[in-house]
């Protein structure tokens, strides 16, 4: 690879080195202007391009050098990058704050990201699958709108609520398996998810397949839903509902990257990789498990439970088994511990489809397939996740030997 | 109670048996051979089902065939098709990724699931709704007292379980069931004592996914209705099956099928809840069982090396 030369002579590596933060936002606010227009984007054509371009983008930055150094500076100032990322999310909302269909797709996107951050670090970093991310998140929905019907609770505390309570039921759920070994949990999640959708279809107190209402998010005595101005800005009911769910995100990556880096992070690739050699260094591998399954799936349900409020209803339909593979879908597609990543294949694989009419039919299909050819052919997925460095705490490679 | 419903529930409960046995062996021996566990297997179930629907129905379509003559030629379209979808995937798929992360692989085989499942029911015309499959199987029923039954229905459990020792006998009694014994305790071992790998783990995934296939055959005809997501529910029953009566072992998933399908007739019977609740029991039972039982009735016996 290195022996290729830059193919753009103007931006060798020796003049983006100088300023690295320069080209950091640079790149950041691209892919935000690209994934901005993706989202607002009418015509078919537009979309079909803006996926030609992703896709050439994408080459550039995993084949080519330039793109490979851009992608490594991204990466050294990822606190920069992410930072950069959020402003450029909120600049996204400013831009679009009276566009109710794109605000409404920018939500949805940042919330289904989360609750795919939170899948991850239970199948990236804790290695157990959970073949029930959409049940838990429809679990979120209703557990806010019974919440919001029958309590006075104060919203936020709801979210807070709603994600306690996934989080229990799930652990209930893994506590009789977490003895064996294998794929049990796996197994138990499958039952559930399909449990779930089958007693909420025949449950009529939950409202059976017509689902319930969910009362819209109110703090301090603003209704989001009555919400039409900002001074003397109009702006779309949607707004303060993106800038919540993006907020929410920005809290589960701040949350999930913190437990990635600590020890807790540590203790899980360990858990993960090999539990025999956990298990002989002391980790206890059930309580490793029991904590990143208790902490995704609560992640899961607040994010469920704001989609349900922005929304106004809930219905047992998005939680069957295909809807849950579509978030692992998402996150094999964006590679598996890559949190950028999944927002990215998050971005396709909700877009896309609501875009291409064509393809809105086939879509489980075709990314069914497109996942299979992933899992065959490039198994750290489209975006990997970069390997574990703690050689600045030890010294360089090689230093005491 | 009146004797003829125990006797009648009793029915249902082994042909439901029967049918979940068929599916969990194939469970067992893809893990035995392999130490995977193929989530798709379900999907074979419905691709059985629709495929000697498809075959019956073409042969019916272009000349006037007597039923039994339409009947074999969907059973042998299930069969067929159903060990070629399951060699396919085997070959694939799950061969290629046996080094790879379990999860791996059970994701791999779930999507395939889906693939087949979307398949279905975007390739058969008008596939998203529930089909009516033809009654190949002489009518008129058996009466003794208030037991009644069809003769269809006798047929088919006969079949199932003449099918399930048939698969018994072929493990334990010939060469191809020796050579999948000896691949499923130590591969290598195998493979320096002359046997063929990869024939035979295609074979035994041949093997599992015809019977699966059959299976979703003998639905068809004891329900009349096949429907292109029957496959989740009875990949998932399946594999619960095999579980609890052990995985690995090949009388395991047999008695855990028919466990299964008692506990599931036991709460329908005893339980005075409607019948919409039905699925929600099948599940609550998956899940109660495997917390029981978590290694199997039938417990596979190794030790662990490090």
């Amino acid at each position: 690879m290195s022996s290729i030369p830059s193919p753009i002579p103007v931006l060798s590596p020796l003049r983006m080195q100088r300023h690295p933060r320069v080209v950091v936002v640079l790149t950041v606010v691209l892919l935000f202007a690209g994934g901005g227009l993706m989202m607002h984007a009418e015509s078919q054509i537009q979309v079909l391009g803006l996926l030609a371009a992703f896709l050439v983008t994408f080459a550039i930055a995993d084949r080519t050098p330039l793109g490979q150094e851009i992608a490594a500076m991204c990466g050294d100032y990822g606190g920069f990058a992410n930072g950069v990322a959020f402003v450029c999310a909120l600049g996204l909302i400013a831009v679009f704050h009276g566009e109710h269909y794109t605000l409404l797709v920018l939500a949805t996107v940042a919330l289904f990201s989360t609750a795919c951050i939170a899948l991850n670090l239970q199948l990236a970093f804790a290695g157990m699958a959970n073949f029930a991310g959409a049940a838990f998140f429809v679990l979120g929905s209703y557990t806010a709108a019974v919440l919001t019907a029958y309590s006075w609770i104060p919203h936020p505390l709801i979210l807070i609520v709603s994600g306690l309570v996934t989080g229990a039921i799930g652990v209930i759920l893994l506590l009789p398996v977490l003895r064996t070994r294998g794929h049990y949990a796996a197994l138990v999640t499958i039952a559930f998810g399909l449990l779930l959708r089958s007693l909420l279809e025949v449950n009529d107190t939950l409202g059976g397949p017509q689902g319930m209402k969910i009362k819209g998010f109110s703090v301090f005595g603003l209704d989001f839903n009555r919400m039409s101005s900002i001074g003397s800005w109009d702006v779309s009911f949607y707004l303060p509902y993106a800038v919540l769910s993006i907020s929410i995100f920005a809290v589960a990556f701040t949350l999930i990257r913190c437990i990635e880096r600590s020890w807790i992070g540590i203790a899980l690739d360990t858990v993960r990789c090999d539990e025999t050699a956990a298990s002989v260094f002391g980790l206890s591998i059930a309580r490793w498990k029991v904590v990143a399954f208790l902490i995704g799936n609560a992640v899961i349900g607040v994010a469920g439970a704001l989609y349900g409020m922005m929304n106004g209803f809930v219905t047992p339909n998005g939680s069957g088994l295909g809807d849950s593979l579509l978030m692992l879908s998402i996150i094999v597609l964006g590679g598996l511990g890559n949190f950028w990543g999944a927002v990215v294949a998050a971005m396709v694989i909700l877009v896309i489809p609501e875009k291409l009419q064509a393809i809105q039919e086939f879509r489980l299909l075709i990314f069914a397939l497109l996942v299979l050819a992933i899992l065959l052919f490039r198994p750290s997925g489209i975006l990997p996740r970069p390997t574990r460095d703690l050689s600045r705490f030890i010294g360089p490679p090689g230093a005491d030997a | 109670m009146d004797p003829g419903i125990i006797v009648q529930y009793l029915f249902n409960g082994l042909m439901l048996g029967v049918i979940y046995a068929m599916i969990a062996v194939g469970f067992s021996l893809f893990f035995g051979v392999l130490d995977v566990i193929k989530f798709s297997h379900g999907d074979v179930v419905t691709v059985g089902a629709f495929s000697s629907l498809g075959a019956a129905g073409l042969a019916g379509g272009l000349v006037t065939l007597p039923p039994v003559l339409a009947l074999a030629s969907g059973i042998a379209a299930a069969v067929t098709i159903g060990a070629l979808v399951g060699v396919i995937i085997g070959r694939v798929l799950v061969l290629p990724l046996r080094h790879a992360p379990g999860v791996n692989v059970l994701l791999a085989t779930l999507m395939a699931g889906t693939v087949l499942r979307e398949a279905i029911r975007l390739g058969v015309p008008n596939g998203g709704n529930p089909k009516p499959f033809p009654a190949l199987l002489p009518g008129g029923t058996i009466k003794a007292g208030s037991f009644s039954v069809g003769i269809d229905s006798v047929m088919i459990l006969v079949a199932g379980l003449l099918l399930v020792l048939g698969t018994h006998l072929l493990i334990t009694r010939t060469r191809f069931g020796l050579a999948i014994r000896a691949v499923a305790q130590d591969g290598e071992v195998a493979r320096l004592s002359g046997i063929d790998f990869q024939a035979v783990v295609l074979g035994a995934f041949a093997l599992g996914s015809a019977l699966a296939a059959f299976a979703g055959c003998m639905l068809g005809l004891y329900y009349h209705e096949i429907n292109f997501n029957m496959g989740v529910l009875l990949g998932v029953i399946g594999f619960a099956s095999a579980v609890v009566g052990g995985l690995g072992s090949m009388l395991g998933p047999i008695i855990g099928g028919f466990l299964f399908a008692g506990v599931q007739t036991l709460v329908v019977v005893a339980l005075p809840i409607s019948s919409a609740y039905k699925d929600v029991i099948a599940f609550a039972a998956i899940i109660i069982l495997i917390a029981v039982f978590p290694t199997g009735l039938i417990a596979e016996r190794r030790s662990e090396r490090v």
